[in-house]
């Protein structure tokens, strides 16, 4: 039980490395990038690529694909999301699935359709565990992906709290056109997020790589994965993403005890619950109910807004 | 003079809001642009200020041209624009609010502690989130932001909108200490026209051009 509940919190930094970038560029560029989980899949590449044909050791590979899938995710927020995102609503998301199928497509065209797996090339590391009192036993690799998604994301919040580029992508965040009144060039802001954002894709494939089997059609599952940790999480602050993800990997890691399907299962009962929460909560705190009058959080208002300014740009 | 604006013409669609628009303005000077809701005074400003593409004619500030220039590079060359409503950063502080343009416009005399010399009552509010504050206090950051970014020319954009007597009071006083300064042009749209004539004062110039409603 406490040992199922271990592994589903542990679990649950991978989701939240996942589910950041998804959540930053949904937060501060408006953007809703389908193909998040297959740029996590082609970064868990490039670090496999690094390893077995450049002979780089693997965390070296992971420290160098970093910078090169930021860079990335720069280049196609310049060359690309930014004009979609001036089609309208429906353009970014048909944009992103046809950028997720080419990448699929093109891994499988680079790398073949077998699974890959980082596990050969890291050692012991893949079923070295930690023993600790109680007879609990924790795996190494979760220990340091966790580790490692408190320290990207505490790093990044500190970031986005106290530095430049963190006042200046809060601002755009908050009001683009202001922003831009304020000296800030909001294309520079947004493109440092999606750089950020797919570096962060990248790493969380790196991760994904190490523990677990990948094939160039894994992305879109992934994808669902951040989808379900962001909404649990609300896309307010970093470490409501964090906790979506540790809500999301315990619901995952009890699920499996029961079932082997349980697995997918029960996140995704955990999901539709929050979900169907908080459109709930807002639809009766539109309508003035009494629910309206109790203080409610504002995650939700930020989830609404957007959906409803997209749409108001595409008809005019 | 500091900024000169000839022939401008901008729009929405088929209407068009600006018209053949020709003024210009020097440090020190304060020019008001008055007109009915609908004449199409916010959109000059928009325009001005470059969250609005002009159709034809040219903004010359200080010497050089910026009708080609993207709002935030008009920022760094020395426009700042108040606009309409405030549009304050509402999940920031009062200070991040001032800090943001503070960092991404032009260096000079206007910093943290020059602009809170000048809007003393910002001082006791400077970590309160902006989304709290009162219409004049916003109003008054709003000012102090466009004034971080160390405009030559300041866009006002309906200030006075929405504020009490007495913040309509303290807000003027304001802008008068600051058109006294003398390094600074204004360009300020006002409902009110009273308050507007006893601003402007002689001197300062008539905006010419035409527009049809």
């Amino acid at each position: 039980m406490l040992d199922t509940l271990i592994q589903g919190i542990l679990l649950g930094g991978y989701y939240a490395i996942l589910a950041a970038g998804l959540s930053l560029m949904f937060g501060v560029v408006r953007f809703i990038n389908l193909a998040h989980g297959d740029l996590a899949i082609f970064g868990a590449y490039l670090v496999l690529f690094a390893v077995e044909a450049l002979g780089l050791s693997p965390w070296v590979a992971v420290a160098v694909v970093v910078p090169v899938m930021a860079l990335l995710g720069w280049v196609l927020q310049a060359t690309l999301f930014a004009r979609t995102i001036k089609g309208g609503f429906l353009l970014p998301l048909l944009t992103t699935f046809g950028l997720g199928a080419v990448l699929q497509n093109g891994m499988f065209g680079l790398f073949g359709s077998d699974t890959k797996s980082l596990g050969n090339h890291i050692g012991n590391l893949s079923w070295a565990s930690w023993s600790l009192p109680f007879g609990i036993t924790v795996g190494q690799l979760p220990v340091i992906t966790f580790a490692v998604a408190v320290a990207v994301l505490g790093s990044l919040q500190l970031v986005l709290s106290f530095s430049k580029l963190g006042r200046a992508i809060r601002a755009t965040a908050s009001d683009p056109e202001a922003a831009e009144l304020s000296g800030i060039d909001a294309r520079a802001v947004h493109r440092a997020a999606a750089a950020i954002a797919v570096a962060l894709a990248g790493l969380a494939g790196a991760f994904l790589a190490m523990r677990a089997l990948i094939n160039p059609y894994a992305g879109p599952t992934q994808l669902i994965f951040a989808f379900e940790a962001v909404v649990i999480g609300g896309i307010d602050s970093l470490w409501g993403t964090l906790i979506g993800g540790i809500v999301l990997g315990v619901a995952q890691s009890f699920g499996a005890t029961i079932s082997a399907q349980g697995f997918q299962l029960a996140g995704h009962l955990v999901f539709l619950g929050v979900l169907g929460a908080r459109l709930y909560f807002a639809h009766s705190r539109d309508l003035g109910g009494w629910r309206g009058v109790l203080r409610m959080p504002r995650a939700r208002q930020k989830l609404v807004a957007p959906l409803k300014q997209a749409t108001s740009e595409g008809r005019s | 003079m500091m900024l000169s604006v000839s022939n401008l013409v901008a729009g929405h669609g088929l209407l068009t809001a600006v018209r053949d628009v020709s003024f210009s303005v020097g440090a020190g000077q304060v020019l008001g642009v008055i007109g009915a809701n609908g004449a199409g005074k916010t959109t000059l400003f928009r325009t001005l200020a470059g969250v609005h593409p002009a159709i034809s004619g040219s903004i010359v500030l200080d010497g050089v041209d910026v009708t080609a220039l993207r709002p935030s590079h008009r920022v760094a060359s020395g426009i700042a624009m108040v606009p309409e409503g405030r549009r304050l950063f509402v999940d920031m502080t009062v200070r991040e609010n001032l800090q943001v343009a503070g960092e991404n416009g032009r260096s000079g005399a206007w910093t943290l502690p020059t602009v809170l010399d000048a809007l003393p009552s910002l001082a006791p509010l400077l970590n309160v989130l902006t989304g709290g504050l009162s219409g004049g206090q916003r109003q008054a950051v709003a000012i102090g932001r466009a004034l971080m970014s160390n405009p030559k020319v300041l866009l006002l954009d309906e200030v006075s909108l929405g504020l009490s007597p007495v913040a309509i009071e303290g807000l003027y006083e304001q802008l008068a200490s600051l058109k006294g300064r003398g390094d600074t042009a204004m360009v300020v749209v006002e409902q009110d026209l009273d308050r507007a004539m006893a601003f402007f004062r002689s001197g300062d110039l008539p905006a010419r051009g035409s527009h049809r409603t």
